[in-house]
């Protein structure tokens, strides 16, 4: 456990936290990045290189603007009168750490069975490359298949309807 | 503590406050920036099981999480639609006051 | 003699950091190359501002800045004294941290893609396996810091700015992403040193660039096209559409944080024709084989500085478009060229060695451009403009 550990898992926590606790949504928006930044070093602190870059790429580049474009055209950055929780708070704060607390449970328990400090796995692009390209590559086809019909899908869903009253 | 279980606690920790944002907040994109914040925590626990797994070289975890990475793009395109087209219908995005299943 | 011009930085280095001890050795090193890369662009941001108002002045008929120092070469540390003693002024309702966040985070991502790109023969500071990759997700990066900017400043024409900055470089993005694929497909290698290395070779004294291949042709025009939406340079520049939105979505910034955005913008523009060079044009390496007794670092700055002048060439040349032309030409014409160059690099691989590859995948590339370039214009009616008040 590095210190650059202990780091990043509190830039993240705390991005979260502030993402769920901000009373701005645009305020919530960029925390949230804040959270998949740290996320994606601590994939990059796991030695995961590919997967971190494009957890940059997707999360920061593509859906955190999305979000921040989605609260723009929904007015979501004033605060409501009503408050920011729903009115039935405090049965989701339970549920929540109901299962943070089962979860926490079991990792704490099966600390002994899990393994230690490992080698880092030296894994190229070009050994990814190979492996999307032939064990995965049905997952990748599909995959493909899946994005394409959400692109068209959220089109079709966000545009103007007919006889649309503004 | 082994460093498998530090990364397990933190993405728990996430997971929970992602579901706890989902479970509380009123505006519908602050619950898919919850959504986001769980599936974010999952393929933490990817990553961090391939990495102290026994086959690294299998890519096995590597390639579910860059996977899981671009089912969660597409999630959020299609979840950021619908919360668009329901709030030029309802004129809201306040989940609680969207009770009605009449439009 | 010749090496150790070339490799003459690598040598200073090696003498200097031979000084420290054993253990500090590594840091020193990589601190060096940062202090080198955060010294060098800021002095060719200075040397394009000076370019760039010189030569759009002589393109617009007058002199340009010739009041500082002789021939107004002083100009940009008189600009850059002025930023630094002007009041900072933040608006009363803008959102102070957001507000204040914005200019560092931009400055900070853009500096971040020099990490990667190879400056010259072993001149590159990080060697990364997925290099291309990194410096992809650090241009990513820079939209949300202009998104920052344009709504934290609680300003109508910031916020506009910011918002069609976004929707522009997200638009153009794609394309720029796509045009570099057809590289790593031919190179197999997302690394930028395997990409020059690749290209760093010749035949007859003539190099084995991208650029003088059919898709590296097209593949180089989209990218140039695509880097310069991104950058937000004219005729690409509805986000800071001066006689629309004063200065988009920096209206709100003055003194060292508007100089910190304008730094952003052209160090961006610096690092994204350093990627272009070393993507296409050969990054490092001699553009003859006899002129290889010449540094790699020189050729490389030159292709750099190359490029900033034809994006001054363009700003003076080319009127600014408007948001539906812009959206419509990316969408509809880059992109659609970007995936057929995809899938032509993709013959180019596959066809072999020989004149046919050359026959087959320039007909292909023509024909889609004369098609596609002539059904767009019929449609929206894009042809020549009569200035019919202005006769």
């Amino acid at each position: 456990m590095t210190i650059v550990f202990w780091v990043l898992a509190v830039t993240t926590i705390s991005g979260g936290l502030a993402a769920v606790l901000l009373k701005n949504t645009v305020h919530c928006a960029l925390a949230v990045t804040g959270a998949f930044a740290g996320l994606a070093l601590l994939f990059l602190q796991l030695d995961a290189q590919f997967a971190g870059f494009a957890q940059i790429l997707v999360y920061i580049g593509a859906v955190a603007i999305l979000v921040v474009f989605a609260i723009l055209l929904t007015r979501g950055s004033e605060t409501p009168e009503s408050g920011v929780f729903s009115r039935t708070w405090f049965a989701g704060l339970c549920i929540a750490a109901g299962v943070f607390a089962v979860m926490a449970w079991a990792i704490l328990n099966s600390v002994s069975a899990l393994p230690h400090e490992t080698v880092a796995p030296d894994v190229s692009v070009l050994q990814i490359g190979n492996a999307l390209m032939g064990r995965y590559v049905l997952p990748l086809e599909i995959v493909a298949l899946l994005l394409t019909a959400a692109m068209i899908g959220a089109v079709i869903v966000a545009m103007h309807e007919k006889g649309d009253v503004k | 503590m082994t460093p498998l279980a530090g990364y397990l606690l933190v993405a728990a920790l996430v997971f929970a406050i992602g579901l706890a944002g989902a479970l509380t907040r009123r505006n519908a994109i602050l619950v898919l920036i919850g959504i986001e914040l769980m599936l974010n925590a999952a393929n933490l626990n990817l990553i961090a099981f391939w990495r102290y797994g026994p086959h690294p070289e299998a890519l096995t975890g590597m390639m579910f999480a860059v996977f899981s990475i671009a089912v969660a793009a597409a999630e959020a395109a299609v979840g950021l639609g619908l919360v668009i087209s329901i709030y030029r219908h309802a004129r809201t995005t306040d989940l609680d006051e969207m009770n009605r299943m009449k439009g | 003699m010749v090496t150790t011009v070339d490799q003459i930085f690598v040598i200073l280095q090696h003498w200097f950091v031979g000084y420290l001890p054993a253990i500090l050795q590594p840091f020193a090193g990589v601190l060096l190359n940062v202090v080198a890369i955060v010294v060098t662009f800021p002095a060719l941001f200075a040397i394009a501002v000076l370019l760039e108002r010189k030569g759009l002045g002589r393109m617009q008929n007058r002199i340009g800045p010739n009041r500082v120092g002789p021939y107004g070469i002083l100009q940009p540390v008189a600009d850059g004294l002025k930023s630094l003693t002007k009041e900072d002024i933040v608006p009363f309702r803008a959102d102070g941290v957001v507000h204040f966040m914005a200019p560092v985070v931009l400055v900070v991502v853009v500096f971040m893609g020099f990490a990667v790109l190879p400056m010259g023969r072993n001149m590159t500071l990080v060697h990364m396996d997925s290099a291309l990759l990194f410096y992809f997700s650090m241009g990513a990066c820079t939209e949300l810091a202009i998104f920052m900017a344009g709504w934290a400043s609680r300003n109508k024409y910031s916020l506009l700015g910011a918002m069609r900055a976004v929707a522009q470089m997200i638009s153009y993005e794609v394309p720029l992403l796509m045009s570099s694929v057809a590289v790593v497909m031919i190179t197999g290698s997302l690394s930028l040193d395997k990409i020059v290395e690749a290209q760093n070779h010749y035949t007859w004294g003539l190099p084995h660039w991208y650029i003088f291949t059919p898709w590296g042709l097209l593949g180089f025009l989209m990218f140039a096209v695509a880097a310069t939406a991104e950058t937000n340079r004219s005729p690409f520049d509805l986000p800071e559409g001066e006689s629309e939105l004063v200065a988009g979505y920096f209206t709100e910034y003055s003194g060292f944080k508007f100089a910190e955005f304008f730094l952003g913008e052209y160090v961006g523009m610096l690092s994204i024709s350093g990627l272009g060079a070393t993507l296409f044009l050969g990054g490092w390496s001699a553009p003859l084989e006899i002129l290889g007794f010449m540094p790699s670092w020189f050729w490389f700055f030159a292709k750099i500085m190359l490029s900033i002048c034809v994006f001054i060439w363009l700003r003076g040349t080319l009127p600014r478009l408007r948001q539906d032309q812009l959206m419509n030409f990316a969408w509809k014409f880059v992109l659609p060229m970007t995936l057929l160059n995809l899938f032509v690099a993709g013959l180019w691989r596959f066809l072999g060695d020989g004149w046919v590859r050359w026959v087959v995948c320039s007909a292909i590339l023509v024909l889609a451009y004369v098609f596609v370039g002539r059904a767009e214009m019929h449609r929206k009616h894009y042809g020549p403009r009569s200035y019919r008040y202005a006769e």
